[in-house]
Formats: structure tokens, C-alpha cells, sequence
């Protein structure tokens, strides 16, 4: 069965304009078709110009992330039959600088990830022959949901804070320094704390929340913030109060 | 080189969004906060000297005060209500391998609230 919509696309085509306008594509979809379907079939059989980007079409890359109606949205996983309105339309993720199209400058993102190590920093590390770094389930219950991050950049576009100042270092990365400090084979929180507990980390949050409410993996970014705020401050308590047990 | 797009929050940002405008709510109740805060100091600082006193006593009388408590009342119930639920983001509690439900800790927050509310109403009306 095929219905009918438009979609309103943002074009932004640096070499021929100035200014972004929109583009009405007006075409029919079948039920199980998902924004990305559309803009593929556009692609293919409309407008060969329009640029957007796209891989793995399961929810799992994180690279077609897009505004559809104003919301951060993965494209592969949103159904346009799940729209009312007779129009929808597709804007590059808000808050990025825009490229061409519907195609973002993630550089400053790709920038902050390792600025946070993320990756399992032990106080000592083993010799190969010890085996491995075991946990228990328990263990990995308290870090596996912030775990969950593929990286689409949702939480940047649904952040007013970042919007507003653009040296935040911004949901996705924090939750993944939780998700190191939170991790029982990681002693590194002392380490991360330069980026993390500085103004422009977590202290830069005023929690809005929304970057947990467009996250796809469930990752929870906004919790994560609120607890790195927590133990940090815990921590700088420790250092004030038993300056010698705390090291530092 | 490729002419790069940059798009700055418009000044009205947080009226286009309820979640955006629930927030600027909840930052702004802050100002009753503060502004109780204020009477507070000022109730301390005029206790030292009965003239002093007096004023603030005639102020607290007046039906001015009355109608600031009020709102003051309100703001700061909807801020202290969003402290609560921000609670269980912070105080992430483990029952064995089990995450303890964040409804429960909201709750348990609420729940000391109201009867430290209720404690201090009971002294003050005693």
C-alpha cells in the first residue's frame, strides 16, 4: 500500500547560494518506508543533488541523524507513517556548523571524544599471564547503559547549552567519561578530571534533560552529567578534608 | 574551500520548545528562592534593634507580604519539586545486581520532604 506526503527539505548549496532555502518533494511512500527511505528515493529518482549522509540504515552507525519536524531524530528508525502532518520536514542536526545539504561539520564532536580518555586506565596493568580484567554482571550493570552511545550527535542537537556556547564539551563525550569512571577495571577518574570536572564539562550543564529524551540507545546522558557531578565534588570534599588518603 | 554554515540559537530559543520552557521555568522559580532568602537576612539583621523590628514586624503584616509569601509559596514548591526529581539521576542506589527503581527514590524524597515540612510547620505553629 502506498500513501502520499511532502517532504520539505533544507538545501544549503555553498557554491551557488548564500542562504539555506527549502526544497518541497512531494512523492509517494509505502507503510513501512522510514525518512531515510524517502530521502533515498529522492536521491535516486528526483534530485541526484541532494547530499545527506547514511550507512548502516539499522540504528546502529549513528550517521543519518537529522531534524525531522524540529526533533533530533535518527531517520533509519522514524517512520513516516508515524506523521500526521501532511508536510515533514528534514533540517540538517541543529547546532552544527552545515556543509551542504542536510551533511553537518562534526569536527568539533570528533575533537572532544578522546579529549575525555575514553578508554580503561588501571593503576597498574597486568602482565599478559594474569588473564583477563573479569567483572562481575553487577559490575557491568553500573556502566553498560552508558555504554550504549553510537555517537549520532542527537544529544548535541536537543542541548540548548552547547547551542548557546559551543565549548561545552557536550552530553555524548561526559557520558562516556561516566562510563569509564563507573567501570570497576578504570582508576582513571583522577586522570579525566582536567576535562570533566572543568567549567566547560560538567559544570557547564544546567540539566535540561532533553538530551537523555532524543537519545535512541537509551544512554542516559543527562543522569550520567549528574553523577560525574556528584562524585567529583565527593571527591574535591575528600582532598579538602583528608588531603593526604586522597593524593592529591 | 567550502563555505560553512553557521546557525546561532535565536534570543527565543527556549519559547519553542515546552521541555526548553519548563526549564526556563524551573531556573527562574530560583529567583523566589533567593528572593525569601532575602527577607530572611533582612528579618535577621532588624532582630538586633525593636525599632528595626518593628518595620519588618508592620511589612510581614501588610497584605503586600501576605501575596509575596503566596507566590513566593507556589515558585518555590514547583523548584523544590524539581530538585526531587532530579534525585534519582544522582542517587543511582543498587539492591544486589538490581538498580532500585528511580520512582522509589523520588518518592523517598518526597516523602522526607513533606514530614521535615510538616516538622517545621508544627514547631513554628506550637
Amino acid at each position: 500500500m502506498s500513501d502520499r506526503t511532502v517532504l520539505d527539505v533544507y538545501r544549503y548549496l555553498p557554491d551557488n547560494e548564500s542562504e539555506p532555502t527549502f526544497q518541497s518533494y512531494e512523492l509517494d511512500y509505502q507503510d513501512n518506508w522510514v525518512v531515510l527511505d524517502a530521502l533515498n528515493h529522492i536521491k535516486a529518482e528526483i534530485d541526484s543533488t541532494l547530499s545527506f549522509r547514511w550507512s548502516c540504515r539499522m540504528g546502529v552507525c549513528g550517521s543519518c541523524g537529522m531534524m525531522v519536524n524540529g526533533e533530533p531524530k535518527l531517520t533509519c528508525e522514524t517512520f513516516i507513517r508515524d506523521y500526521d502532518t501532511q508536510t515533514i520536514t528534514i533540517e540538517p542536526l541543529s547546532h552544527f556548523p552545515v556543509i551542504r545539504d542536510l551533511v553537518i561539520n562534526m569536527d568539533d564532536f570528533m575533537e572532544k571524544l578522546p579529549r575525555v580518555s575514553p578508554w580503561l586506565i588501571p593503576d597498574e596493568d597486568k602482565p599478559l599471564e594474569d588473564g583477563e580484567y573479569l567483572q562481575t554482571p553487577a559490575q557491568v550493570a553500573h556502566y553498560k547503559r552508558f555504554s550504549m552511545c553510537i555517537n549520532c550527535m542527537l544529544c548535541y542537537s536537543a542541548c540548548p547549552v552547547y547551542g548557546l556556547d559551543p565549548s561545552f564539551t557536550g552530553p555524548a563525550v561526559l557520558a562516556l567519561a561516566a562510563r569509564y569512571n563507573l567501570d570497576s577495571r578504570d582508576d582513571g577518574m583522577k586522570e579525566r578530571a582536567a576535562e570533566v570536572s572543568a567549567h566547560e564539562g560538567i559544570w557547564e550543564c544546567t540539566y535540561v534533560g532533553e538530551c537523555t529524551q532524543v537519545c535512541p540507545k537509551d544512554v542516559d546522558p543527562a543522569g550520567a552529567i549528574q553523577m560525574l557531578k556528584l562524585s567529583y565534588a565527593l571527591d574535591w570534599a575528600r582532598s579538602v578534608v583528608m588531603p593526604r588518603s586522597s593524593g592529591s | 574551500m567550502t563555505r560553512e554554515l553557521t546557525r546561532p540559537l535565536p534570543w527565543n530559543w527556549w519559547l519553542k520548545k515546552a521541555v526548553y520552557f519548563q526549564f526556563m521555568m524551573r531556573e527562574l522559580t530560583s529567583l523566589a528562592v533567593f528572593a525569601y532568602a532575602l527577607l530572611i537576612i533582612w528579618a535577621l539583621l532588624s532582630a538586633a534593634d525593636a525599632g528595626s523590628f518593628s518595620t519588618f514586624y508592620t511589612f510581614l503584616s501588610s497584605s503586600l507580604s501576605v501575596w509575596l509569601h503566596l507566590v513566593i509559596l507556589v515558585l518555590s514548591l514547583y523548584h523544590t519539586g524539581t530538585w526531587i526529581a532530579l534525585t534519582p539521576k544522582v542517587m543511582v542506589l543498587w539492591r544486589g545486581d538490581e538498580r532500585v527503581d528511580p520512582g522509589v527514590i523520588a518518592g523517598a524524597n518526597s516523602i522526607l520532604f513533606l514530614m521535615i515540612s510538616g516538622a517545621v510547620i508544627w514547631l513554628v505553629l506550637m
